[in-house]
């Protein structure tokens, strides 16, 4: 009896004990910021810290760049790796509570929600505005003012197999073409998936001369001006439902699925970013990277991303967060080695001239050069809700009618809009 | 009901004697204990001293007195329920009681997009965000001084040296007065970046010319805001259009015509969240479609996993049957699977031209799985089938050994058939200790978001749904959506649905359990 009841004793003292240490830890993980900016007489900065939000991928590139900052500055630098996906939903619930971090990574078309919510502030450049490419720094742009530090930009392009087709496809019915041509299974590859993917259709969509919003005055898009239904957008949403019958696009192909029949060297293009290079390098693929074919007769723009970092609306070392932001973050040296660690093509001019010689990342910027910052306003999360669902409903003929489809598509979107 | 008797006479058996000599606790044991409390209360004076340097007395205060009242129940003699409840009733209180009010006190917010935050914050941000450049200005370097009521900037426009502060308008000054002053290194400016954001200097008395900001320190823009913050009045005015915006209780600041502010604040807003969510009428049709299916699939699936779990148990229950405990351990595999993994392998599987199913099994036909809204419901059906008849499998096998077998011994000689006993014997007893599990079974179904988001995430979508679901969303998946997903984060509606979800479930559970209790009864 003893026995027992001396065990459950301490089973429950180590019980409580572990609540009590993960209370504990709970408040310790949090980062440091809110503690940094004390008051004291004379000594030199060092215990300034800042708290930054990095994904996996980059945080290496950064530790480094981190620690070279840590030395010039004296300003520590407490590295935060998250999953880029989540950090978005995090950073949003996380600044109000105090809590959050003095800067994140993230990309531009978060940025619209994030100042809906008042979490970014806007970071001053100046001058140093003319040191990034326009789009990088029209992407970062919500409402007249810049609100972060741009490092790189994404976007589709067109990755051809250079052993299955020896030269870029001019137009799309040049590509199916060339792709039956060359005897591959696939005679190209894009990924749809069972809820559509009008990210990766874009530029198909673009050709027909229907972008998702208009443009106001200043180059910024405006929700009230709503584009999806024009007659462009009724024109491609016919041309999809025949491709989808012709079975170029399958909604059962899915971005897995997409990439490890290119990889396979079962077809010689493949609709996608530059995230899929390097396996298809590593498979042994010869790539090489062309503009998107046109299949409306205008010019097939895909949307550029632009990944950058915000500052919180809440920090408390403002000083040190510029400080790390445009003037080490942003400048040519730090780029070229974001760019070395993550191939994508770096906003900073200096530092993309420098990257150009690499043919594939000066391919992917010329494609870029055409493409529009994809919409950075909260509206936009109205827009994905629906459109993909559409265009997977007319190509896999579930929507008898396709013209009708896409236009009960935009006035969804225009309700929930209004809303 | 013979299971739950002798255990209840067996706890207070052993209390009784453990209550008495708890005088002549050995010295190791005491010694152990004081160590372990200790060890706990070294924690807890950590943790507290951490709370209190992050501004947070609340939590300090909650830790204080929880370390204080573990110490004095284990300390105490005597009081043996209590120190076998503590740790428990601490778990309780942590992650459902706290979860269950905070949640409950969401519902009646409009926290969410736009509402994220509380009223400083927003009007903070508000500031911050509409400050402007002033067209076609240039950047000033700067110098940041210690003045005599706080920093100053010393500035040089045109080689003439101009010295401000927040209160003062930018002043020329000599030369040698500009050498004398003590300027401010960056790392003495990391001390004081609070004060460094809120300096803006007026470059002169006419407004328009703005106020001089430096974010670095070095360099320094003049700004002019496009906002008027009205403290008194609690009122923003937008300086170029004139437009006055109030707070009219909404939680955000709000024009005559309308038009809000963001970000705005989150602000109680009674029953609106509940009334919403019953009566909206954009909602009205996804809802009844979606708690339709909701039932149908939680109730489907207790059957399903019941009756698949109870006729293997009664199979490998059966001794003339030969390599039981192989099939035994094959059909408990999926149990050790994960659900969301599960869920994942098997869209892999039922994808239409590519998976697994169609390929080999249906030699390449193009059957929808997953896009098909009947076809889909029945994966999903099939799938949670797969991953849920174990456990029923598991617990039918126990509660069938504890049969005694004299009674079907003795049906047998009644002249009574084998599925008579089965029927009229083995499930009346079966189903008084499995249908507790069962009720908590439909419960745990009808929560069951793993299986929707990682087979279908709710799809294939219905078309004129203006929240997004889909054929096979359940109602916690649409929660989900409405709070995550889509246009608008309503973290306010979502929280008012999850209540409803978890009254329907409440009503359910308490009803079934009356019906067991008729079960009880029988014997």
């Amino acid at each position: 009896m003893k026995v027992t009841r001396r065990t459950v004793l301490s089973a429950t003292a180590l019980a409580a004990a572990t609540t009590l240490a993960l209370t504990a830890c709970g408040s310790g993980s949090e980062p440091a910021a809110s503690s940094a900016a004390k008051p004291s007489s004379s000594a030199p900065a060092s215990d300034a810290t800042l708290s930054v939000w990095v994904d996996s991928n980059r945080a290496p590139v950064l530790k480094e760049a981190a620690a070279e900052f840590t030395a010039s500055s004296g300003v520590k630098v407490d590295l935060v790796i998250k999953d880029f996906g989540k950090i978005q939903e995090d950073f949003l619930r996380q600044v109000p509570s105090g809590k959050g971090p003095d800067i994140t990574i993230g990309a531009h078309d978060w940025l619209g929600n994030l100042v809906k919510n008042g979490v970014v502030q806007p970071v001053e450049l100046g001058d140093k505005v003319n040191d990034f490419q326009e789009v990088t720094i029209d992407a970062m742009s919500y409402d007249g003012k810049v609100y972060g530090v741009p490092y790189s930009t994404e976007n589709l392009a067109l990755l051809r197999n250079t052993e299955l087709a020896d030269k870029a496809p001019e137009s799309f019915d040049d590509m199916v073409k060339a792709g039956k041509d060359s005897g591959a299974k696939y005679p190209f590859l894009v990924q749809v998936g069972t809820e559509g993917d009008p990210f990766h259709m874009y530029p198909f969509q673009m050709s027909f001369g229907t972008p998702v919003f208009g443009q106001n005055a200043e180059g910024g898009y405006d929700p009230s001006k709503l584009e999806l239904g024009n007659a462009g957008g009724e024109k491609f949403a016919t041309w999809l439902a025949k491709q989808g019958k012709a079975g170029l696009f399958n909604t059962n192909i899915d971005a897995d699925i997409a990439k490890e029949k290119f990889n396979a060297g079962e077809s010689p293009f493949f609709i996608t970013g530059p995230w899929n290079v390097e396996d298809a390098q590593k498979a042994g693929i010869k790539l090489a990277v062309d503009p998107i074919p046109s299949a409306g007769g205008e010019p097939a723009a895909p949307f550029v991303g632009v990944q950058g970092f915000f500052v919180s609306s809440k920090t408390e070392n403002l000083l040190a967060a510029s400080e790390f932001l445009t003037n080490y973050i942003g400048t040519e040296a730090v780029q070229t080695k974001l760019y070395e660690a993550g191939k994508r093509p770096p906003a900073n001019k200096a530092a993309f001239e420098a990257a150009s010689q690499d043919e594939l990342v000066s391919s992917f910027g010329q494609v870029a050069a055409d493409g529009v910052p994809m919409p950075n306003i909260p509206e936009m999360n109205a827009v994905w809700e629906f459109w993909g669902v559409a265009e997977a409903d007319i190509i896999t003929g579930k929507a008898k009618d396709p013209v009708k489809r896409w236009n009960d598509m935009a006035k969804q979107v225009e309700s929930a809009i209004s809303k | 009901m013979t299971s739950q008797r002798p255990q209840r006479v067996k706890t207070r058996r052993a209390a009784q004697p453990v209550a008495v000599p708890a005088d002549r606790v050995g010295i190791k044991t005491l010694l152990f204990k004081i160590v372990l409390l200790a060890i706990l209360d070294a924690f807890a004076v950590i943790a507290i001293f951490m709370a209190v340097a992050k501004d947070s007395p609340l939590i300090a205060g909650a830790l204080a007195l929880v370390t204080l009242l573990v110490n004095v129940v284990y300390l105490k003699r005597g009081w043996l329920p209590a120190k076998y409840l503590v740790p428990g009733t601490i778990f309780l209180l942590l992650f459902q009681v706290f979860v269950i009010i905070y949640t409950g006190y969401i519902a009646f917010t409009n926290y969410g997009s736009g509402h994220n935050s509380d009223k400083d914050d927003a009007i903070m941000s508000l500031q911050q965000t509409n400050l402007n450049r002033v067209p076609d200005s240039s950047g000033y370097p700067v110098r940041v001084v210690e003045g005599a009521d706080g920093l100053q900037l010393l500035v040089e426009i045109d080689g003439q040296p101009a010295l401000g502060d927040s209160d003062d308008p930018l002043t020329p000054i000599t030369a040698d007065e500009a050498a004398s002053l003590s300027i401010l290194q960056f790392g003495q400016l990391l001390e004081r970046q609070q004060e460094l954001a809120e300096l803006a200097v007026p470059v002169s008395d006419d407004p328009a010319e703005g106020m001089l900001r430096t974010q670095d320190g070095a360099t320094a823009y003049p700004y002019t805001s496009s906002l008027k913050y009205d403290k008194a009045q609690d009122t923003m005015t937008d300086t170029t259009t004139g437009v006055v915006y109030r707070d009219i209780g909404t939680g955000a600041y709000t024009a005559e015509d309308g038009s809000e502010l963001m970000p705005g604040w989150a602000v109680n807003v009674g029953m609106d969240n509940f009334t919403k969510a019953l009566t909206d009428s954009s909602m009205r049709g996804s809802l009844i479609q979606v708690t339709t299916w909701t039932f149908a699939f939680a109730f489907i699936s207790v059957a399903s996993t019941f009756f698949l779990g109870l006729f293997l148990a009664i199979v490998f229950n059966d001794m003339r049957m030969k390599g039981r405990k192989i099939y035994r351990v094959l059909s408990i595999l999926p149990y050790a699977f994960p659900a969301f993994l599960g869920g994942l392998v098997w869209a892999g599987m039922l994808n239409q031209d590519f998976g697994f199913i169609n390929q080999t099994l249906f030699g390449g036909a193009a059957i929808p799985w997953l896009t098909d809204p009947w076809l889909a419901k029945l994966s999903v059906l099939w799938v949670n089938l797969w991953l849920g008849f174990p456990y029923m499998f598991l617990v039918c096998t126990g509660a069938l050994q504890s049969i005694p077998n004299e009674l079907s011994e003795a049906a047998t000689i009644d002249g009574a058939r084998p599925f008579q006993i089965f029927r009229l014997i083995k499930l009346p007893l079966l189903l008084v200790s499995v249908a507790p599990l069962l009720i908590s079974s439909f419960a745990f179904n009808f929560n069951n978001f793993n299986i929707i988001y990682m087979l279908t995430n709710g799809g294939p979508r219905i078309q004129d749904s203006d929240l997004g679901v889909g054929s096979t969303d359940i109602l916690i998946s649409m929660v989900y959506k409405v709070a995550f997903e889509g246009a608008n984060r309503d973290y306010g509606l979502a929280s008012a649905f999850s209540i409803i979800i978890f009254v329907i479930v409440a009503i359910i559970a308490v009803i079934s359990f009356k019906q067991t209790k008729a079960l009880e009864d029988l014997n």
